[in-house]
């Protein structure tokens, strides 16, 4: 197989990564890091760096129709890069000296936690008043655009959200994925601010996060261009088109599906790791 | 002058990122194109670890290698635009906040932005 020819193929793989992640909410990377080493047979640490490259390209690209709309909460998301970035670092120089199967090994139990997570249903009761002296202090409380007006939220729990977001980096900084939905954890259920504006704070964050880690990536040489040019435009113009038809498909099923999927690369990734095939 | 307004901010940011990415997939594009003519025809090593020259790591070599029509470090350098994206939005984020004289969050913002930039 050519290059060209396998460039086409990641492409066309990471387009489907891209629309599948972004139709369930998952992200690209989660299938990403398996669809490289189990499928196409690339080096961890080459697929790492390729999806952390792919993580800051959606989650750029999504948080800038977000935060234009008003639904994240910048400050909060500020406050949070504290701990989340500080985290991808940490992350990324323990990328540098565990070995490919511990990673393939934890990465795989990530994405059952992400894939459970996924289904955990969300109860969107909402908190009012004025929080916590620390909430007002870091001016956390927000509002967010619903159709009968502006809603306010308050937030809770802002150090056990901190630390959350603490572990969310360093699992971003180790895996190369934006680990959104551990961060939706954080939010939504520690700090219980509402969903929507968990989710796109969330994504507004992952950018920040791998960029964080970005630097030691390149600096070790874990981001090779020729691979990562058709995975990152594979799943831009993905996670691009999935944002367009995501309000005229039934995601449900697919969400379910999806799932699955991930719970059997999941599976796939440990008994590599186990057996130090990866 | 019009103080800055958290609304103006978030669409300034908005804005930032979208054409960030938008100019890096461009440079990437143009970078692969250079690079499947020069070595589509050969065969892929991705399977083992090999790390990086550096061309593919620091700026100056790599602008050698670009200026030399080369596609695998003009694909790098869009990249290294992609990197650049979200660290601009913290960068402006500073500029937002001190026009807003909120100090708080000009330092939080500050810790972030130190943290990224010592890691480069």
């Amino acid at each position: 197989m050519t290059i060209l020819i396998f460039s086409g193929l990641l492409f066309v793989g990471a387009l489907m990564a891209g629309l599948l992640g972004s139709l369930t909410g998952l992200g690209g990377g989660v299938v990403l890091i398996p669809l490289l080493t189990l499928l196409f047979k690339v080096d961890m640490h080459y697929a790492i760096g390729a999806s952390l490259v792919s993580v800051i390209a959606t989650s750029s690209g999504a948080a800038a129709a977000y935060v234009r709309d008003g639904i994240s909460n910048i400050r909060l998301g500020m406050f949070l890069e504290v701990a989340t970035t500080a985290g991808a670092v940490c992350g990324a120089y323990l990328a540098t000296w565990l070995s490919t199967s511990v990673i393939a090994i934890v990465f795989g139990i990530v994405l059952i936690i992400s894939a459970v997570l996924s289904f955990v249903k969300q109860d969107d009761n909402l908190l009012t008043g004025p929080g916590s002296k620390l909430t007002q202090v870091l001016k956390l409380n927000g509002t967010y655009p619903t159709p009968q007006g502006k809603q306010s939220y308050t937030v809770k729990n802002v150090i056990g959200g901190f630390l959350m977001m603490n572990v969310a980096g360093v699992l971003s900084g180790l895996l190369g994925i934006g680990s959104g939905a551990l961060k939706v954890l954080a939010m939504d259920n520690i700090m219980r601010t509402p969903f929507k504006v968990s989710t796109t704070t969330s994504n507004f964050m992952i950018g920040v996060t791998a960029a964080a880690s970005a630097g030691i990536y390149l600096k070790r040489g874990y981001i090779d261009p020729g691979l990562s040019m058709p995975v990152m435009l594979g799943v831009l113009a993905g996670a691009f088109a999935g944002s367009r038809i995501l309000t005229k498909v039934k995601v449900s099923t697919l969400k379910k599906v999806f799932a699955i999927v991930i719970l059997l690369l999941a599976v796939e990734m440990i008994y590599n790791g186990v057996n130090h095939k990866l | 002058m019009k103080k800055i307004q958290d609304q103006d901010l978030e669409r300034i940011i908005g804005q930032l990122l979208r054409y960030g990415v938008l100019l890096s997939s461009m440079v990437v594009l143009a970078g692969g194109i250079v690079y499947l003519i020069r070595h589509g025809g050969q065969l892929p090593r991705f399977g083992t670890f090999r790390g990086e020259p550096e061309k593919m790591k620091n700026p100056m070599p790599m602008w050698k290698a670009i200026v030399n029509g080369e596609g695998r470090p003009l694909i790098q350098f869009g990249l290294l635009i992609l990197i650049a994206t979200p660290i601009a939005r913290i960068v402006f984020s500073i500029f937002g906040y001190l026009s807003e004289k909120d100090y708080l969050y000009m330092l939080i913002t500050g810790i972030v932005l130190a943290v990224i930039l010592w890691n480069l």
